[in-house]
């Protein structure tokens, strides 16, 4: 059960991050260009990503669980790492924090400029939505399909993403804009959750015997949450002391 | 050719990133992990020790870069 939910705000929060990121360009080639082709393309893209967790899950029940885990967690631990890592970097001021405002302005200004054809179908901004919705979408059904398979729950890792997807697009048409969703700090949560995944799957994989069994996993994300803060904290003081506030004006 | 040279960069970019010496340190950490476990040591310990020292390693190298 406590697994289950960990898995379900894995999924969640991961897919919201992407889901703003999809959003961003869909929003600025829809507003820019119009909303025909652009739903076209997130439609076809949606299509696509559907078609690889239905083909996907599936062919992963195949492969024994010892194997999956060990393959599956090394992958989620190297994926989770990389977030984790930025996110600790863009906390304590040595990354720029990923600013969603001038993504859609610079997303507006490419689709103002590129030619406008006479056809029905305004293929650039199919092109431009299908990429974002695809390359983003490919990060969560990669985490949907591995989490989901791995703790044999792929309909509740699919339904996670599905949610966080809706909530955020929501959130978007009746709050207003992207750069309020506090980006960093879900991505920091979702580095930490998946790398925690990461090592307890890998492990479990690799022949470790866990201390307490599943409870395990919520000692890994103590202990990492623990190392991070520890980390973001002494970074912070030097950069603060390496440029102190006011110094870059 | 170039279809497959971007997949190729989409999984390397995905798995690998941008600091190479973090896939490699998992790498050793998980062989050892599984090696320990074949001669009958529980090494559950071994992952999250080497996933922090990692972490601090590549955040320590990423800001003196920056400093």
């Amino acid at each position: 059960m406590r697994s289950d939910l960990l898995l379900f705000a894995t999924t969640f929060l991961a897919s919201a991050v992407e889901a703003v990121e999809a959003l961003t360009i869909v929003l600025a080639v829809g507003v820019v260009r119009g909303w025909r082709s652009t739903l076209v393309g997130v439609g076809a893209a949606t299509l696509v990503l559907a078609g690889i967790v239905a083909v996907l899950g599936p062919a992963l029940r195949l492969i024994p669980i010892g194997t999956l885990r060990f393959v599956v967690g090394a992958l989620l631990l190297a994926f989770g790492l990389q977030w984790l890592r930025k996110a600790i970097l863009r906390s304590s001021g040595y990354k720029p924090l990923h600013d969603e405002a001038s993504a859609f302005q610079r997303e507006r200004e490419q689709a103002g400029a590129a030619a406008r054809g006479s056809a029905r179908m305004d293929w650039y901004s199919f092109t431009v939505a299908f990429k974002g919705v695809l390359l983003e979408g490919l990060e969560v059904v990669f985490i949907v399909v591995t989490c989901g398979a791995t703790q044999g729950r792929i309909g509740l890792a699919a339904a996670a993403a599905a949610a966080a997807v809706v909530v955020v697009a929501v959130g978007v048409f009746v709050r207003g804009p992207l750069e309020r969703v506090p980006e960093n700090t879900i991505k920091y949560a979702v580095g930490l959750l998946l790398t925690s995944f990461g090592i307890f799957w890998s492990g479990e994989g690799a022949g470790v015997v866990w201390p307490g069994s599943d409870l395990a996993i919520l000692g890994i994300v103590a202990f990492l949450g623990l190392v991070s803060f520890v980390l973001t904290r002494r970074l912070r003081r030097q950069r603060l002391a390496v440029r102190p506030l006011g110094a870059e004006a | 050719m170039r279809y497959l040279r971007s997949f190729l960069a989409f999984w390397w970019n995905f798995i690998v990133g941008d600091d190479w010496r973090v896939a490699v340190g998992l790498a050793v950490a998980l062989g050892l992990t599984a090696l320990l476990a074949h001669h009958g040591v529980n090494a559950w310990w071994l992952l999250p020790a080497a996933v922090a020292v990692l972490l601090w390693d590549a955040i320590r190298r990423e800001a003196r870069s920056v400093d």
